[in-house]
């Protein structure tokens, strides 16, 4: 999902996992609308990871990633520690298992949270802006993480401004403006040959 | 006579402290403590549910948690004390018997909750909405989320004014008198006052002050204390591990990058040949505050509707 800023881009995502409840239309994972189903239990089936990392500060980078494990999926404290740290070494921070976040970098804190909510075995990942409140240098890990992600096939949902990013890893690049898809498709055609002149125009601005 | 030493000695009779120390010790300060130790809990527990009450999204639990509030917090703490220690004596007289004690334990942990209901509500609501979104996200129901991660950090951050309440109840402790307790009931303030009436030499209520102090001026120090630790965060102590590090703090400054292809990356591991000699650990509010830097500050209710 690419598009300027306020473009509905953020609430889009949010009425995928019903953060926010559409108004109108439908939202199908795997053919079947989610809009009956209880919000709960499909958001632990939609992994999500926001621009703010939103990851719990009083508690361990660990304890982030289990607390959903236990309480949710109702794992025992070690089976869940044992999910957790093989999650954290994926994302290269297992050895950050006892920090707070705070001690971590925005980098570092952006892959605690993927894998917060990779550790819930999730069938669909939602990415918002991930990279957006990140220092230029510690964009790239996170970016890899993604991209990893994907090769490994999970189906992501990623709003991003970058856009080199969008046009290596997306199978589908939709530009978004004023709340409206103007345009979707494989990503050499939306950035080559965009037909919209208002995706022509917000091109030119960032690439 | 010269005022000087008349004023000394009725307040500082070192006979008359004497005297009247032993019963302060047996007597008045463990009362005071049972006083004020079960209705900072009662009031505790009593204020968090007036605290969830007054953010509900449901009136019928938001009105009268504000009324509540209003009202305690309007009244006299010893027009508070009197009215229900002596209206609900008849009551009283029924459950546990003549005995007005446990009335005056109700009357102050009615008291306090109202304050410390409206601290926790203030803390609670300042924890930002993006925690809730990111405990919903999980899957989180919304009460399991306010319990397991909103709650918990906007107690923490109130922890000094509920100290400071706790110490405004020790003080408070003292107008139970007013309920005509019987001798071995008598908290410290009860006990000083009642050698000053019978000896006419304030010393023993001086004495009485001293025991307040010693027990509030303490808990001005915890207040303190954590109110520095919540300041400059915790001193760090998981230990530093280096090797995962690849991406750093501002503390290491910036990292080099090696070409633009952006998506192939080192993150399972810093390649060994780039390995930095381990950082210091400096600091640790430091970095403490950055991550919320772009945080937005709303309120949790306003958010609250719309997160289902």
């Amino acid at each position: 999902m690419i598009g300027p800023s306020g473009s509905g881009k953020s609430t889009l995502l949010r009425t995928l996992n019903r953060l926010i409840e559409p108004d109108r239309g439908d939202v199908l994972l795997d053919g079947r609308s989610v809009l009956r189903d209880d919000p709960d239990a499909l958001r632990q089936r939609v992994g999500m990871v926001f621009q703010q990392f939103n990851l719990f500060p009083h508690m361990t980078v660990l304890r982030n990633v289990t607390l959903a494990l236990r309480r949710l999926h109702k794992l025992g404290e070690d089976e869940a520690d044992a999910v957790a740290r093989a999650q954290l070494e994926l994302v290269g921070l297992a050895g950050k298992a006892n920090s707070r976040p705070a001690q971590l970098s925005g980098g570092q804190q952006q892959r605690v949270a993927i894998a917060r909510a990779l550790a819930l075995r999730p069938e669909v990942m939602l990415f918002d802006e991930a990279t957006s409140a990140l220092d230029p240098e510690l964009v790239k890990g996170v970016l890899g993480v993604m991209a990893d992600l994907s090769a490994a096939g999970m189906t992501m949902v990623v709003v991003t401004h970058e856009m080199g990013f969008a046009r290596q890893v997306a199978d589908t690049v939709a530009f978004m403006d004023r709340g409206v898809v103007l345009e979707a498709g494989p990503p050499e055609a939306v950035f080559e040959q965009a037909e919209h002149p208002r995706l022509r125009r917000f091109l030119a601005q960032v690439l | 006579m010269d005022p000087l030493s008349t004023l000394w000695e009725t307040f500082f009779d070192a006979d008359a402290m004497r005297e009247a120390l032993p019963e302060m010790l047996t007597v008045g300060l463990p009362n005071t403590l049972i006083l004020a130790v079960s209705a900072a809990l009662l009031g505790s527990v009593l204020g968090l549910l007036l605290a969830v009450a007054g953010i509900s999204r449901t009136r019928w639990l938001r009105w009268p948690a504000r009324v509540y509030t209003d009202v305690f917090r309007g009244l006299p703490a010893a027009a508070t004390i009197l009215l229900i220690g002596v209206g609900l004596a008849p009551l009283g007289m029924q459950v546990w018997g003549p005995d007005p004690y446990p009335l005056g334990i109700l009357a102050l942990s009615l008291i306090a909750a109202a304050y410390i209901g409206e601290i926790f509500r203030s803390g609670i609501q300042s924890v930002e909405a993006a925690q809730l979104e990111g405990a919903r996200a999980l899957g989180f129901s919304w009460s399991d989320a306010m319990r397991l991660v909103i709650i918990p950090q906007g107690i923490r951050r109130v922890l000094p004014a509920w100290v400071n309440q706790l110490i405004a109840l020790i003080k408070d402790s003292s107008l139970v008198y007013f309920l005509g307790l019987v001798a071995s009931q008598r908290e410290l303030f009860r006990i000083g006052q009642d050698y000053a009436a019978t000896t006419g030499n304030e010393s023993a209520l001086l004495l009485a002050g001293l025991f307040y102090l010693a027990l509030t001026v303490p808990l001005t120090h915890v207040v303190n204390w954590i109110d520095r630790r919540l300041r400059h965060g915790r001193p760090a102590t998981a230990p530093a591990d280096e090797d995962e590090d690849d991406d750093t703090s501002a503390l290491s400054g910036p990292r080099k990058e090696n070409g633009d292809d952006h998506h192939r990356d080192d993150h399972l591991g810093q390649p060994a040949g780039a390995r930095r000699p381990p950082r210091l650990r400096t600091e640790p509010g430091a970095a403490r505050r950055r991550p919320h830097r772009r945080a937005r500050r709303d309120g949790l209710r306003d958010r609250a509707v719309r997160v289902r």
